[in-house]
């Protein structure tokens, strides 16, 4: 494509938090009609950008403008006025009103003192198709959409204004694999009709897949920006860790040892259907599925979060449900996928955050020293490479890849000899992701701990696992190895289920 | 800057407050002068302070749970109309204290149960108690309590295994028991107080004399053995990390049901321990006395930094949240303000000091 002249242009930006540097002379270039990929590490300073696109912070220095007016927007509302629109990667929709509700919300259409409800369906349905949901109901509750259509949703939202603009910051990490094809070709789409689209991704393979060109960020600053076509994945990483991250996987040798986890046919209130698995000590397996078709249910009903239905679980030596006070004592623990909500306690400590499980066995007659919390939970978190402080500051001033590290931690420390490991690399850039694929190797394969690692990432499981085995309607089919499987099979289990090629 | 920087230490929650109050009692005594910065009229504000700061120590706990409690003055009143028939029947000090801060805890212990949704139990508990009581009812209040508290555990502990299913949020549940709380209040003495023939330790209590007054004496008691088991208790850190974070309270192994029922009762004995205070200031049971004691319990503890929304609070700050109340309340009087000026006093007072503590954190 011709470059045209830039849509958005940003040149020089600076911006100081305290002694922090976090933009240290940011330039970017997004012409209309393109996708244009802003990568980053955690911390690279991405964030701050979109954040003084949208006006939640105003620049130090530097200037930024749409279509060659100045864009020096005071606050979100300015900012959407200017043509920009951002869709965040925690969904700013109100679930207990209708689509239609949401999609207008602050700019209902009136007759007089009321909402015109004729108008506001029929606008809404224009606005579903310009994102290819027409066929949703704008009365429906947004509370009941699937993932997939709430972000559709909120696309439309922008979409309802003259967006110039369109930022996407990571919209597809609550998406599954078979939801993120149609996202992207609506992102293509969306940038034929004019829109200049900025999209924000850890994940390559969707990057490769959709955007024209490429800017990188490295500690606040543009390191390199580029055509997509003339950088390949390795030149991509590079670019952002500044160095080349030699292997992303570790896969040590496997040597299974005894059973430490037997699933028969084990059933909870909704989900999971039918799981019959064996996990041995000294192996890393996978689970694989689309969102919805129970990975996280099976997870959570072996950890006693949920209920079980009907079935047999035996973990380690013990048999049957087990409430989670339990689990943690037998030496099972869980790594959450909802960091935020449930896997951390934000407002707490490191220390707080790392004990939690095992405060009754660190108290002396019923005492604790917060001092000697603090101190032990300095050693493990040194261990798995977390980059703070002091183990008592609060876990929210931790960058989102070290935070996870800090739940990884809790496992570490409680000494836990199986690990149901939930998405543990979402939300995490490239270096903290190598690092935590490198520590899952050490525990399984050198340590003889027995993990379990949901993912909705295949390239990770296919590069982490020893065995696999695919989720699809709360059906867990057999595990396979790994070197049996790759992406299509997968991919093809996942969809169609039992019935697929090659499994009887 | 020096004193932002101190004050913006999480070590030293209580700093704000702490300044707050300073200010707020440098002020009166430049404004009143000697008779406000007398010891006696120290030794009168403390005692001032002690039914309200033990209530409020109390709600400091359950407002670091993530929960609230609105029946806290409701609650008072009962437990001091029950101390007070056990005083009718002349059973002396102890026994009448003991069966205050018991009732106090019951009551605790019908919130807990129905916020963490055993409503089953609660009914079959409170049912069979309730029953008990009125059957026993001629033999004295003391022992109707006592066999019915019994008898209500016992049916608790043995329905253990009925399903639990509806939690309540504690709001509604403290709610419904700020009014019926005060009825059943009114009920125990046909809407009229009841006195008794006093006892010394009882007056004692609340009367200045000594290095302090005993009620002071326990008021310091019960915040330090709070805030001890708020900071270095396993059941205090399972308190503030379900205060904090509900979910991951839950990943981790905390006990939910179990902590939360604790948080009650243990909130609620200290009402029933404020309950005896009152008791001896008023020297009879009033079924009216403690309204709006509640939300004074609770802007002491949001003026000393506990948030709404669970997780933080301080018993030190509390304390002090309770004390910058009454300078304020004695302040005025001495120096004649009228009561509405207090009023608004307090009032701006609890918005500034939340105000201020956000602009702390923000910083």
């Amino acid at each position: 494509m011709t470059v045209a002249p830039s849509r958005l242009c940003v040149r020089a930006l600076h911006k100081r938090f305290g002694p922090t540097h976090a933009l240290a002379g940011v330039n970017l270039d997004v012409a209309a009609g393109e996708v244009h990929a802003l990568v980053g590490e955690n911390g690279a300073g991405k964030s701050t950008l979109l954040k003084a696109l949208a006006g939640v912070h105003m620049a130090d220095s530097g200037s930024m403008e749409i279509d060659g007016l100045m864009h020096m927007p005071a606050d979100p509302s300015e900012a959407g006025a200017a043509g920009l629109a951002i869709i965040h990667q925690e969904l700013a929709l109100a679930p207990d009103l209708t689509i239609a509700e949401n999609l207008f919300l602050g700019r209902e259409p009136r007759r007089g003192l009321f909402v015109d409800r004729k108008a506001l369906r029929t606008q809404s349905l224009t606005a579903l198709a310009r994102v290819g949901r027409e066929h949703l109901d704008p009365d429906r509750l947004v509370a009941t959409l699937p993932p997939a259509d709430k972000q559709l949703v909120e696309i439309a939202r922008a979409l309802t204004q003259d967006v110039r603009v369109l930022v996407l910051d990571e919209p597809t990490s609550s998406l599954t694999q078979a939801d993120v094809g149609p996202l992207l070709k609506r992102m293509r789409e969306l940038a034929s009709t004019g829109v200049a689209v900025v999209y924000v991704s850890h994940v390559f393979e969707e990057l490769f897949a959709v955007a024209d060109r490429y800017t990188v960020l490295r500690d606040g600053e543009t390191v390199a920006t580029g055509a997509m076509k003339d950088i390949d994945h390795d030149g991509l990483v590079a670019a952002m860790v500044g160095r080349n991250v030699e292997q992303l996987y570790h896969r040590s040798p496997c040597e299974p040892g005894d059973v430490a986890l037997q699933l028969r046919s084990l059933a909870g209130r909704s989900l999971p259907v039918d799981a019959t698995l064996t996990l041995r000590r000294g192996e890393v397996l996978g689970i694989a599925g689309l969102v919805g078709a129970g990975r996280t249910e099976l997870l959570r009903c072996i950890f006693g979060l949920d209920e079980v239905a009907s079935g047999e679980v035996t973990a380690l030596a013990y048999d049957g449900w087990r409430s989670p006070r339990e689990r943690w004592e037998q030496g099972i623990g869980l790594l959450s996928e909802d960091r935020k909500h449930e896997g951390l306690s934000l407002d707490q400590s490191l220390a707080e955050n790392l004990w939690l499980p095992c405060l009754s066995g660190r108290a002396n007659r019923g005492v604790l020293s917060g001092a000697k919390l603090e101190h032990d939970a300095g050693e493990w978190l040194q261990r798995v490479g977390v980059k703070f402080r002091d183990a008592g500051q609060a876990i929210q001033e931790l960058s989102g890849g070290n935070q996870q590290k800090v739940a990884l931690a809790r496992l570490l420390a409680a000494d836990c000899d199986v690990l149901l490991l939930d998405e543990p690399t979402r939300g995490v850039d490239v270096g903290a992701k190598a690092e935590i694929y490198k520590l899952i190797d050490e525990l399984a394969h050198q340590h003889n701990k027995a993990v379990l690692v949901v993912s909705s990432y295949l390239p990770e499981l296919l590069g982490l696992a020893d065995r696999i085995a695919v989720v699809a309607r709360g059906d867990v089919l057999p595990a396979r190895p790994v070197a049996e499987l790759d992406e299509h099979t997968l991919l093809n289990q996942m969809t169609v289920g039992r019935q697929a090629e090659g499994i009887a | 800057m020096k004193l932002a920087a101190l004050l913006s230490k999480t070590g030293l929650r209580e700093a704000g407050p702490l300044l707050g109050l300073l200010v707020t009692w440098g002020l009166f005594a430049v404004w009143a002068g000697g008779t406000f910065t007398s010891w006696s009229n120290q030794e009168l504000m403390l005692l001032q302070t002690a039914v309200v700061g033990t209530a409020a120590v109390g709600a400091t706990w359950i407002i670091v749970s993530g929960g609230i409690d609105l029946s806290v003055g409701a609650n008072i009143a009962l437990s001091a109309m029950v101390g007070s028939m056990v005083m009718e029947d002349g059973h002396g000090f102890w026994l009448a204290a003991g069966a205050t801060v018991l009732t106090g805890c019951v009551v605790g212990w019908l919130i807990g149960a129905l916020v963490i949704g055993a409503l089953l139990r609660v009914l079959l508990a409170g049912v069979s108690g309730g029953l008990v009581v009125w059957l026993t009812a001629g033999m004295g209040a003391l022992w109707s309590l006592l066999l019915g508290t019994g008898v209500g555990t016992g049916v608790w502990f043995a329905s253990v295994r009925l399903r639990q299913s509806l939690p309540l949020t504690p709001f509604i549940v403290t709610l419904g028991l700020w009014g019926a709380l005060r009825g059943i209040a009114k009920g125990l003495g046909d809407n009229q107080p009841i006195y008794f023939e006093t006892n010394e330790t009882l007056s004692g209590l609340m009367e200045p004399g000594g290095m302090l007054p005993p009620g002071v004496w326990v008021l310091l008691v019960v915040a330090i053995v709070a805030s001890l088991l708020l900071r270095r208790s396993v059941f205090g850190r399972h308190v503030v990390a379900l205060g904090s974070s509900r979910e991951t309270a839950r990943l981790c192994g905390v006990n939910l049901p179990k902590t939360e029922l604790r948080v009650y009762v243990l909130g609620c004995a200290c009402a029933g321990i404020a309950a005896v205070m009152q008791l001896s200031y008023l020297q009879m049971g009033d079924p009216t006395t403690g309204q709006g004691l509640e939300l004074k319990a609770i802007a002491a503890a949001v003026i000393g930094g506990a948030s709404l929304a669970g997780g933080k609070g301080a018993i030190g700050g509390t304390l002090i949240g309770a004390l910058i109340m009454t300078v304020v309340d004695n302040g005025c009087t001495k120096v004649r303000l009228d009561n509405w000026v207090q009023e608004v006093m307090t009032g701006v007072i609890i918005v500034a000091a939340v105000a201020l503590d956000r602009w702390r954190q923000a910083k």
